[in-house]
C-alpha cells in the first residue's frame, strides 16, 4: 500500500511533472510567474483545487454516467475553483487583488480535468486525493522556481510581496537588490519561456546522467550479469 | 423489441439527466452556502482597501463624514473618460464639502486604460492623485504606480490656477512635469488625465458644492447638465 502513496508522490513532483513533463496547463505556469510568490500562490491554490477535484469525484465516480462524465468532472471542478477564489478574496483580500484573474482561469487548466479523468476517475478516493495533492505541488514548484529565477534577473528581489500573503511580518524575508535594477526582458513573456526551457532543459540533464549512471552501476551490483 | 429498446433509451435518457440535474443542485447550494458566509468579509475588506487608498490621497483631518457613503453619480463624459456611470466621494468638514476624489481613465497609455484617483480640494487644488490599474510596461511605464516610484506626487497641491493648462505636459513636450527616459507616453497620459479632471471639477464646481448633506440626485443631474 505504501508503494502505491511513494510512487504516487514520485510521478507527482518529478517523473511526471505536469509543469516540465507533462506540460499541461502551460497558461498560468507562464503568465503569473513574474515573482516567485505569485507563482507559489497560484501553485498552492491549484493544487487545493486538485486535491478537493480529486477527492470529490473518486467517491462518487460509480454514479457518474460515461456519457455526462466531463460535465459533471468540469462542474464539480468550476464550484470547487469558485468556492476557493471566494474564500481568498474575503480572508486574504490583497492576495485576490494579486491572483484575481488568474484564479477563475484554474477551472480551465487542462491539469485538473486531466487528473480527475485519468486518476480519480479509476481510483479510490484516499489515492486520488493525494495524486491531485502531488500533481498540483509538482506544478507549484515549478511555478515558484520559475517565479524565483524570472523575479531574480528581472528585477533584482526575492520573495517580493511576501507580506500580500503572510501580512507585513513577512517582510524580513524580503530581499532586494539595491544597485541592480533588472534585465526587463526575464519579467516580460519571452522571460518566461527562456525560463520554463532551461528548467525542462536541467530537468531533462538530471534525469539523463541518473539513467547513465544506472547503466554504469547495473553490472556492479549485479555481477553476474558480467559473464 | 423495438418497444423494450426505446424504453430503455428512455430510461437511460432520464437517469442520465438526473444525475447532471443532482450535481448541478449540490453544486449550486454549496456556492450559494460560501457566497452568504463570505459575503460580508469580502465587503468589509473592499471598503477597507478603499478607504486605506482615500487615506493616501486626502488626510483624514482633512474630512468629517463617512467618504464610503457620500457618493455622487458621474455620468458618462469625456473629460474624466468614463464610458460608464461613476461615483465621485465627497469630503466633508464641518457641512461644506471639503475635497472631492474622482475616477478618471486615461485611454491613451502605452497599453491599454490608465485607472486614476483623483482626489481634489475645494479650492481647486490636487490633494493626491494614484493609479488604480494600469497595464504598462513593467520596469518602464509602470514608475506612474507608487509602489514603484514617488513620481505620481508630483501632482500634490498642483492647479489649475497655480499651473496654466498650457504648462500641463511633460518636459519634453515643453511642460513643467518630470518623466523617466525611455517611457513618456505613459506619464503624458497620465499628466493630461489629470489636467482634464481638474477642468471636469472647474465646470462642475456648483454641482459638488451644493448642499453637500442632500440632494444627491439633484447634484447629478446638475452634473449632467453641465455636461451637455
Amino acid at each position: 500500500m505504501n508503494n502505491i502513496y511513494k510512487e504516487i508522490t514520485i510521478n507527482g513532483l518529478w517523473k511526471q511533472n505536469t509543469g516540465v513533463v507533462q506540460l499541461l496547463g502551460l497558461c498560468p505556469t507562464l503568465a503569473v510567474t513574474t515573482s516567485a510568490v505569485n507563482g507559489l500562490s497560484l501553485g498552492l491554490a491549484t493544487a487545493l483545487v486538485m486535491a478537493a477535484a480529486n477527492g470529490s469525484v473518486s467517491p462518487v465516480r460509480k454514479l457518474v454516467p460515461s456519457e455526462i462524465r466531463v460535465p459533471v468532472f468540469i462542474l464539480v471542478i468550476a464550484t470547487l475553483v469558485t468556492v476557493i477564489d471566494m474564500s481568498i478574496n474575503a480572508f486574504a483580500h490583497p492576495l485576490h487583488k494579486v491572483l484575481g484573474i488568474f484564479i477563475p482561469l484554474i477551472v480551465v487548466n487542462c491539469i485538473v480535468l486531466a487528473r480527475v479523468e485519468s486518476f480519480a476517475a479509476k481510483n479510490t478516493t484516499v489515492p486520488s486525493m493525494l495524486d491531485g495533492f502531488m500533481m498540483g505541488s509538482g506544478l507549484m514548484l515549478v511555478l515558484g522556481l520559475l517565479g524565483a529565477i524570472r523575479e531574480l534577473v528581472g528585477k533584482g528581489t526575492i520573495l517580493s510581496g511576501l507580506d500580500l500573503v503572510f501580512g507585513p511580518s513577512a517582510i524580513p524575508f524580503m530581499w532586494a537588490s539595491t544597485d541592480y535594477h533588472g534585465l526587463l526582458l526575464a519579467v516580460l513573456p519571452p522571460g518566461a519561456f527562456l525560463g520554463l526551457g532551461s528548467l525542462i532543459a536541467i530537468r531533462n540533464w538530471i534525469e539523463i546522467r541518473n539513467t547513465a549512471k544506472a547503466k554504469i552501476l547495473a553490472p556492479v551490483l549485479n555481477p553476474s550479469l558480467n559473464h | 423489441m423495438s418497444e423494450s429498446t426505446s424504453e430503455s433509451i428512455v430510461k437511460h435518457t432520464s437517469k442520465t439527466a438526473i444525475t447532471m440535474i443532482a450535481f448541478a443542485f449540490i453544486g449550486t447550494a454549496l456556492l450559494a452556502y460560501v457566497f452568504e458566509i463570505t459575503r460580508a468579509p469580502i465587503e468589509a475588506s473592499e471598503a477597507e482597501a478603499r478607504l486605506a487608498l482615500f487615506k493616501q490621497i486626502l488626510p483624514e483631518s482633512s474630512y468629517d463624514n463617512n467618504l464610503l457613503k457620500q457618493t455622487i453619480k458621474i455620468a458618462p463624459n469625456e473629460l474624466l473618460g468614463n464610458h460608464r456611470p461613476t461615483e465621485a466621494n465627497i469630503a466633508i468638514l464641518d457641512h461644506k464639502m471639503a475635497a472631492v476624489i474622482l475616477e478618471a481613465l486615461a485611454h491613451d497609455g502605452y497599453s491599454g486604460d490608465i485607472k486614476l484617483l483623483i482626489a481634489i480640494r475645494a479650492d481647486g487644488s490636487i490633494s493626491g492623485v494614484r493609479v488604480l490599474a494600469h497595464k504598462e510596461t513593467p520596469g518602464l511605464g509602470d514608475y506612474i504606480d507608487v509602489a514603484h516610484s514617488q513620481w505620481i506626487k508630483l501632482f500634490n497641491d498642483e492647479s489649475l490656477a497655480k499651473t496654466p493648462a498650457k504648462q500641463w505636459q511633460v518636459k519634453k513636450d515643453g511642460g513643467k512635469f518630470d518623466y523617466m527616459v525611455g517611457a513618456t507616453i505613459t506619464p503624458r497620459a497620465v499628466v493630461k488625465a489629470v489636467l482634464k479632471a481638474e477642468q471636469y471639477f472647474a465646470m462642475n464646481k456648483e454641482a459638488f458644492f451644493a448642499k453637500p448633506e442632500n440632494a444627491i440626485s439633484a447634484q447629478a443631474e446638475l452634473i449632467q447638465k453641465s455636461k451637455d
